[in-house]
């Protein structure tokens, strides 16, 4: 892409320092209507009380690290990606693997279920991403009908699809994100504006269904239109890589984990970070976030191996689970809120020639 | 592979924000004042000074960071793992142990910060070292690398040879005590950055981040990017704005009106299936399930969206729009739905199709929709593409939300519906628990039939 010339009194350091003092008037104004804490509001709300959740299942099948996870509609499937290339789709109340395909890539950093549950999507240092309808047929070889239909400059670092089979929203270390239609492989809309890669990605539960919200290692945090690939929002207040980002239940707000050990929580509506998720002696990266069902309790998974569980609304850290042995990599809730999984880098040494992974399902 | 990935990244991303903070950890578990009890350790003759035993350690993170010990333990063992603390006996293990086991803190040479990432020719002059001053004296492991690092660096094997003959040498002019701990602190250094095979490494960080910034040429330098910047942040300040206190309520509202509906949170009945083993709580809230529960249909009243999200909450919307005569307002917003999130190559054919079914004058199933948005869809319909019907859906999503939905809420269809709907009992605790259910599977949705797999997903296909 090459730049354009420049106009009369504009040069780059002229640019660069208005930037910065937008971004100084910004967060004044911002300030103004910040009237209250959440910690304080939600004095009046009851305090969480004792919190037992264990390893319902563990999945054991992957010979490498676990990268992402992604759960299927139906509240029991799941798919997973590892270092290795390995993709696994399982039933992960059975614990049955239901299939396998091997990616010609390594780190598989991002996966997808298709909301019909009959596609996969995924990627990594192939700079793509792509979809494989999922066949019972065992005269089919998956990997004769994959279909590549994303293509960036760097690694696939987070894949979604949107509200059907037939579009993809991916995020790159390329910097940018891109939405494509699925059937054609076109490149439907790309978004500009991160300064470094993009890590992590999440569609917003809205009505009109039109942003999506992308962190990245620029320790920013932006919502997107999806129709015209403007940014509409940023906040910039990690001081680390931002490696997750989800939705609060409503849509209204965001958190997000990033390496500066901290998840924060950013409002929509007050355009600003209203809570920070944080204690001492946490001193690892959250590398994975997400919200239980009413929103009350935020999950994170860190680089420690440890999950933690947050209270929300009073910001105080409800639980510490360890059930892990290497750092987590991925958690997510499931879609009706029972349970959620996690992924890992572990691995238990079985015999000296066979490792096996884990993914756990707690509940 | 061993530190693989990280080696050509340079000092600068290997700076983790992680490792500063468990530097700041252990420089304050060294304060003379606040820091940990440290004691002077007896090894055989030798007197150690400035050590602490993994049980000092605990107590001092429990009662400086409010941690139970679970927390303690498992943070002094990273903090080992990752070289920062080292035994004094048996080295050979990075754990913390909490028994009399006594430990030190590394020396700032040795940080994982400072020297990294370990030079080869270093690690050759420690094998060799370890080899001379003891025939047979390398596990298996260091073996097959010090093998290899002799094939590799063969022509300046006689250089490595004599730098460690000389680094013996230079050790045997020191007090045992201090050859002692050398001895220790570089061997942590080498566990750390050269772990035997089975013990997972520190080091491995992933894919290399920001690789790409010297090739690329649209990103943080250009103009390009300023200027959107700039223009982004100028809108960002015509913003409207909603005050926290009124946001923040929000929440607090929708997590109590939510909580019940929560199984984290508030169990769910007859019982938590990854629980119990029983699927009876999904064959319940089926996305078609004849008989909704309880919980399901007060859900539908929360939002529109909701109730639109539920398969079954919209099909009872769906009959009750038809008693009022505007069911075609839900066909045509679904219909948009259909060409919002279709694939690319249907795009033309839907929007005619739509336009035909609800838009063209006295077409089949017309929707009312006001004239200035009706104007601007038929001249957008002229190039159609998949946003063009984006303000009429609009449109029609808002007068369903505003009239429809309400009336539907207040409506004996919506009272029957939670009257009649199933309250499921809890399932009674087994007698045996031990006893495993036998796990049911569940046809996966790949094994529908094509049609009916192809349906725009509908009530659960909003994200």
């Amino acid at each position: 892409m090459a730049t354009d010339g420049l106009h009369e009194n504009e040069t780059l350091a002229s640019l660069k320092s208005e930037a910065e003092s937008l971004k100084g008037k910004l967060e004044e104004e911002r300030a103004k209507l910040h009237d209250v804490e959440l910690h304080q509001v939600a004095e009046r709300v009851e305090a969480l009380g004792q919190f037992v959740m264990k390893t319902r299942r563990t999945l054991k099948g992957h010979g490498n690290k676990v990268l992402c996870m992604d759960w299927c509609k139906d509240k029991r499937r799941i798919v997973s990606s590892s270092q290795d290339g390995k993709v696994i789709v399982w039933d992960s109340f059975t614990t049955n693997k239901e299939h396998a395909v091997t990616m010609p890539c390594t780190w598989v950093m991002a996966c997808a279920y298709a909301p019909s549950g009959c596609a996969i999507a995924c990627g990594g240092l192939d700079n793509k991403c792509s979809v494989y309808p999922l066949t019972f047929d065992k005269n089919e070889n998956m990997a004769a009908k994959k279909k590549s239909v994303a293509m960036h400059t760097n690694y696939l670092s987070a894949c979604s699809f949107t509200n059907s089979d037939m579009q993809i929203l991916t995020a790159s270390g390329d910097g940018t994100c891109a939405l494509w239609d699925v059937e054609s492989g076109q490149l439907l809309q790309s978004f500009h504006g991160h300064g470094a890669d993009v890590l992590c990605l999440d569609l917003a539960p809205s009505e009109t269904g039109n942003t999506f919200v992308s962190g990245g290692c620029d320790k920013k945090a932006m919502v997107w239109d999806m129709r015209s690939g403007q940014c509409v929002q940023a906040f910039e207040t990690h001081e680390s890589d931002i490696n997750s980002v989800r939705y609060y239940p409503s849509g209204d707000a965001f958190a997000s984990g990033s390496d500066d050990a901290t998840c924060r929580l950013y409002d929509l509506r007050a355009d600003r970070e209203v809570a920070i998720y944080s204690k001492e002696s946490i001193i690892f990266g959250a590398s994975s976030v997400d919200f239980s069902l009413s929103g009350r309790l935020l999950f994170a998974g860190y680089n420690d191996y440890t999950i933690n569980v947050w209270d929300v609304l009073k910001g105080s850290r409800v639980s510490i689970l360890f059930g892990h042995e290497n750092r987590v990599s991925t958690l997510r809730v499931s879609p009706d809120g029972t349970a959620f999984c996690s992924g890992s880098w572990d691995h238990t040494l079985r015999t000296k020639n066979y490792l096996f992974v884990s993914l756990q399902v707690w509940a | 592979m061993a530190a693989g990935p990280a080696s050509h990244g340079g000092l600068r991303r290997a700076q983790r924000p992680h490792l500063s903070k468990m530097e700041r950890m252990v420089v304050s578990m060294q304060d003379p004042d606040q820091g940990v009890k440290m004691r002077s350790q007896r090894l055989l003759i030798t007197v150690i000074p400035h050590a602490v035993t993994g049980n000092d350690i605990m107590e001092w993170l429990i009662h400086k960071y409010c941690i139970t010990e679970e927390e303690a333990l498992h943070l002094g063992t990273l903090l080992v793992r990752h070289g920062y603390l080292y035994p004094l006996r048996d080295p050979c293990h990075l754990e913390l142990r909490l028994d009399e086991t006594p430990y030190r803190f590394q020396t700032p040479y040795f940080w994982m910060s400072t020297l990294w990432p370990a030079a080869e020719l270093d690690y050759a002059i420690y094998l060799a070292k370890k080899n001379i001053r003891k025939r047979g004296g390398l596990f298996d492991h260091e073996k097959e690398h010090y093998d290899q690092l002799h094939r590799k660096i063969s022509h300046t094997w006689d250089l490595v040879v004599m730098q460690a003959r000389e680094q013996l040498w230079a050790a045997k002019q020191r007090r045992k005590g201090d050859r002692l701990v050398i001895a220790c602190q570089e061997q942590t250094y080498w566990l750390v950055n050269r772990p035997p095979p089975g013990v997972p490494s520190v080091l491995e960080q992933g894919p290399e981040r920001n690789s790409c910034t010297a090739g690329r040429v649209q990103m943080t330098k250009t103009v390009d990017f300023y200027r959107r910047e700039v223009e982004c942040l100028r809108k960002a300040l015509g913003r409207a704005r909603v005050k926290s206190s009124v946001c923040l309520e929000a929440y607090l509202k929708f997590s109590s009106q939510r909580g019940p509906h929560d199984p984290i949170m508030s169990g769910c009945l007859p019982s938590n299936p990854w629980v119990t083993d029983n699927d009876t709580y999904w064959a319940m809230n089926a996305p078609s399930a004849a008989v909704p529960t309880r919980l399901r249909v007060e859900q539908w009243a929360f939002s529109f969206r909701e109730l639109l999200e539920d398969p079954v909450g919209r099909a009872h919307f769906m009959d009750f729009l038809s008693k009022e005569f505007s069911a075609e307002n839900l066909s045509f917003w679904e219909a948009c739905e259909e060409l919002r999130h279709g694939g690319q190559a249907q795009v033309p054919a839907l929007v005619d199709a739509v336009y035909q079914q609800f838009l063209a004058p006295g077409a089949a199933r017309w929707v009312n929709i006001d004239s200035r948005t009706m104007e601007r869809t038929l001249v957008g319909l002229g190039r159609p593409h998949r946003h063009v019907l984006d303000d009429a859906q609009l449109h029609i999503y808002m007068l369903m939300k505003k009239d429809s939905y309400p009336r539907f809420l207040k409506s004996d269809l919506y009272k029957d519906l939670l009257a009649e709907a199933v309250v499921p009992p809890k399932t009674k605790r087994r007698v045996f628990p031990f006893m495993r259910k036998p796990r049911h599977s569940s046809p996966s949705p790949a094994l529908l039939p094509a049609s009916a797999s192809r349906e725009p997903s509908g009530g659960d296909g909003e994200a």
